[in-house]
This record gives structure tokens, C-alpha cells and sequence, in this order.
């Protein structure tokens, strides 16, 4: 099936294998935790819906720092496609 | 040896093992919490009785597709030359097995928070259900998505013989089954939340139902994703070249799509319960609400989309 199989291919191989896994599982925290951030943000509008901005604020910036590691898993598993 | 015939065993117990769950553990929050309701307001034990039956007929759907999917798979003909082959038969277990779970979870938390809200206020009880019922539906989609995919791999045809494309087959049931575990549940918590938001402000029933609804659309993404993803690998021509690394690109692709629709599923569904929950709080106040959860869901979803276009790169590496 796979009768010449070059060290490079191998490695090749394994790179975007790791990509998918890379991906796929960094991708679980992030999902959650930005939900439950925009769930806590919705329950503090409801309390006091004048502080609206600040907390929308507060929920971009908790969320962006969520969002840092789907980040990391986005540019390991793109340098892992075309770099290596 | 029969591999094939082998192969479909294993997926048929797969199937209706994993399917087993969701159900089994939504059913049970249903019945505990009617239990909780009937303690504190015995005088309507029997319509909780009978509300707790229907909530748990739908958190079930899901896991009677995996009873048919089982089905199909032990009584197939085997023996025919257009038989699919082993990789697509395990596929078709995975994809459905894997998708009741998160349907018959969510299915099942939904209709938990329901019979708290018709313990709670037994007059809201139509409007209650009837939210319950709606969410719920939704909820199902992405069982329907998973039964949709199972039904093309077992019978898309015969086996071929290149490696490459059996892996496809293989890995779009895991895409599609992984894919709709998050929007399954996600969407079923959204809709308990808003159940338990009718109960308790039985006038904003409609605005209730309409954030839910825009909730549970967002939640539903990353399996409509996985479902995008799980077609185009069915659909890999049979003439692709066997290489390790397409082998790879095709397990990576189909695990990157699928795993990762878990988590922003869930979060998404979080946002659109704690959105429902506030405009029962203060119906007026509806569109800051939703706003508000649909750019917290817009962020959440941000790591799905990395991944389904970490899946489509890999997926042209082929």
C-alpha cells in the first residue's frame, strides 16, 4: 500500500496529522469558555442594564484572552501544514 | 475472514453503545427533576408525569436512529459486490453513535429545566411545553444531520480499492459524529433555560422563543460545519493518490472540524441560555440581550471556523 516510504514523507505524514489533532482539540476550551463568558456578560446586562458597555467591554477583552490559546492551536497547526 | 461483515458488527455495537449515553443520561436529569417538581407541588403530579413523558419521547429520537442505524448494519447483505467495505461501515457507527449524544443530552437538560418550570408555575404549563418542544427540536437537528450521513455511507455503494478514499469514508462519519455532539447539547441547554425563563415570565413567551431560536441558530454552526466537512470527504474521488500524507490529511481533517465544533457548540448554547434567561428577567430590554449574546457567540465561534479552515487546507493537501 504504501511500499516507498521516505523519511521526509513520514515526517510530512505525521505534521499534518498533528495539524488536524492540533486543531480539533484547541478548539474545545476556547468554545466553551468564550460561551460562558458571553452567558455571565448577558446575566450582569440583565442586572444592570446601564452598565451595558462595560461589560460588553469586559467580555471582548476576557474572550480575546480566551481566544489566545484557539490562536496558538490556529498557528501551530498551520506551521505544522506549510512550514514543516 | 469476513472483514466486512466483521467490520459492521463492530460499528453496530459502537453505534447503539455510544448512542446509548446522551439519551440515557438527558432522560435521567428528566425524571429526577419531575421527581424534585412533584415533591414540592403534588397536586400536578400527573401533568408533570405527562410532560415528563413527552420532554423524554424526543430526548430519545436520537437514540432510536442509533437503534436503526445498529439495525441496518447486522441484518446487511454482505455478500453482494456492492456492498461498501469495512472503513465506511465503522464510519456509519461512529458518525451516529457519536451523534445521539450530544442531541439526547440536550434533549434530555431541556426538558429537565422544563418540569421544574411546570412544578413551578403549573398554569404556564402549554406555553412551557411548548417552548420546551420547539428547543428540543432544534436540538435534534444535528442527530438528523448525523442519521443523514450514516444513511450515505452505508449505502453509498461498493467498497473501492484505494486505501485513501475507504479513510475518507471512515473519517467522515467521525467528522459528522464529533461535529454534533457540542450543538446538540448546547442548543439543549438554551432551550431549558428558556423553558425555565417561561415559567417564570409567562407574557414574554414570544420574545422567549425568538432569542432561543437566534441562540440555538449560532449553536448550530459547527455541525452544519461538520456536515460540510463529512460530504466533501464522502465525496473524494476514488482516483486519489495513496500517499501517507493524504492518509494523514484525511484523519487530520475529519478530527479538526469534529473535535473542535465541541467546544463552541457548548458556548454557544451557554450564551443563549444565560441571554434567555435575562429576558425573562426583563423582556423590555430583548434586543440588548441578544446583541450582547451574539457577539459573545460570534467570539465563541471564532475557534470553529479555525478549525473547519484548518480541515478544508488539509482536505486540498490531498
Amino acid at each position: 500500500m504504501f511500499d516507498q516510504i521516505t523519511g521526509s514523507e513520514l515526517i510530512r505524514a505525521f505534521a499534518l496529522l498533528g495539524a488536524g489533532l492540533c486543531m480539533g482539540f484547541g478548539a474545545i476550551g476556547p468554545g466553551i469558555g468564550e460561551g460562558f463568558a458571553a452567558g455571565k456578560a448577558c446575566e450582569g446586562i440583565s442586572r444592570s442594564p446601564e452598565h451595558a458597555n462595560l461589560l460588553t467591554r469586559t467580555m471582548l477583552v476576557g474572550q480575546a484572552v480566551s481566544e489566545s490559546t484557539g490562536i496558538y492551536s490556529l498557528v501551530v497547526a498551520l506551521l505544522l501544514i506549510f512550514v514543516v | 475472514m469476513d472483514t466486512v461483515a466483521l467490520s459492521a458488527y463492530l460499528g453496530a455495537g459502537l453505534c447503539m453503545g455510544l448512542g446509548a449515553i446522551g439519551a440515557g443520561i438527558g432522560e435521567g436529569l428528566t425524571g429526577g427533576d419531575a421527581a424534585r417538581s412533584m415533591d414540592r407541588q403534588p397536586a400536578v403530579s400527573s401533568r408533570l408525569m405527562r410532560n415528563m413523558l413527552i420532554g423524554q419521547a424526543v430526548a430519545e429520537s436520537a437514540s432510536i436512529f442509533a437503534l436503526v442505524v445498529s439495525m441496518l448494519l447486522i441484518f446487511g447483505d454482505y455478500s453482494s459486490p456492492t456492498s461498501p467495505g469495512p472503513a465506511a461501515l465503522i464510519g456509519a457507527g461512529l458518525c451516529m453513535g457519536l451523534g445521539a449524544l450530544g442531541s439526547g443530552l440536550g434533549g434530555g437538560m431541556a426538558a429537565a429545566e422544563a418540569m421544574m418550570g411546570v412544578g413551578r408555575n403549573p398554569g404556564a404549563e402549554r406555553r412551557v411545553t411548548s417552548v420546551m418542544l420547539i428547543g428540543q427540536a432544534v436540538a435534534q437537528t444535528p442527530s438528523i444531520f448525523s442519521f443523514v450521513v450514516s444513511l450515505l455511507l452505508i449505502f453509498g455503494g461498493a467498497e473501492t480499492a484505494n486505501p485513501i478514499k475507504e479513510s475518507a469514508l471512515l473519517m467522515s462519519g467521525v467528522a459528522m459524529g464529533f461535529g454534533a455532539i457540542g450543538s446538540g447539547a448546547g442548543s439543549g441547554i438554551s432551550a431549558g433555560r428558556a423553558s425555565d425563563g417561561t415559567s417564570k415570565r409567562p407574557a414574554a413567551y414570544s420574545k422567549l422563543i425568538s432569542t432561543m431560536l437566534v441562540g440555538q441558530a449560532v449553536a448550530q454552526t459547527p455541525a452544519v460545519f461538520a456536515l460540510m466537512v463529512s460530504l466533501l470527504l464522502i465525496f473524494v474521488p476514488d482516483t486519489v493518490s495513496v500517499t501517507l500524507s493524504s492518509l494523514a490529511a484525511v484523519i487530520g481533517c475529519g478530527i479538526s472540524v469534529g473535535v473542535g465544533g465541541i467546544g463552541p457548540g457548548i458556548g454557544a448554547g451557554f450564551a443563549a441560555a444565560e441571554a434567555a434567561s435575562a429576558v425573562a428577567k426583563n423582556p423590555l430590554k430583548e434586543t440588548l440581550f441578544v446583541r450582547t449574546m451574539l457577539t459573545g457567540q460570534a467570539v465563541a465561534q471564532s475557534t470553529a471556523i479555525y478549525a473547519l479552515v484548518i480541515a478544508l487546507v488539509l482536505l486540498r493537501l490531498i
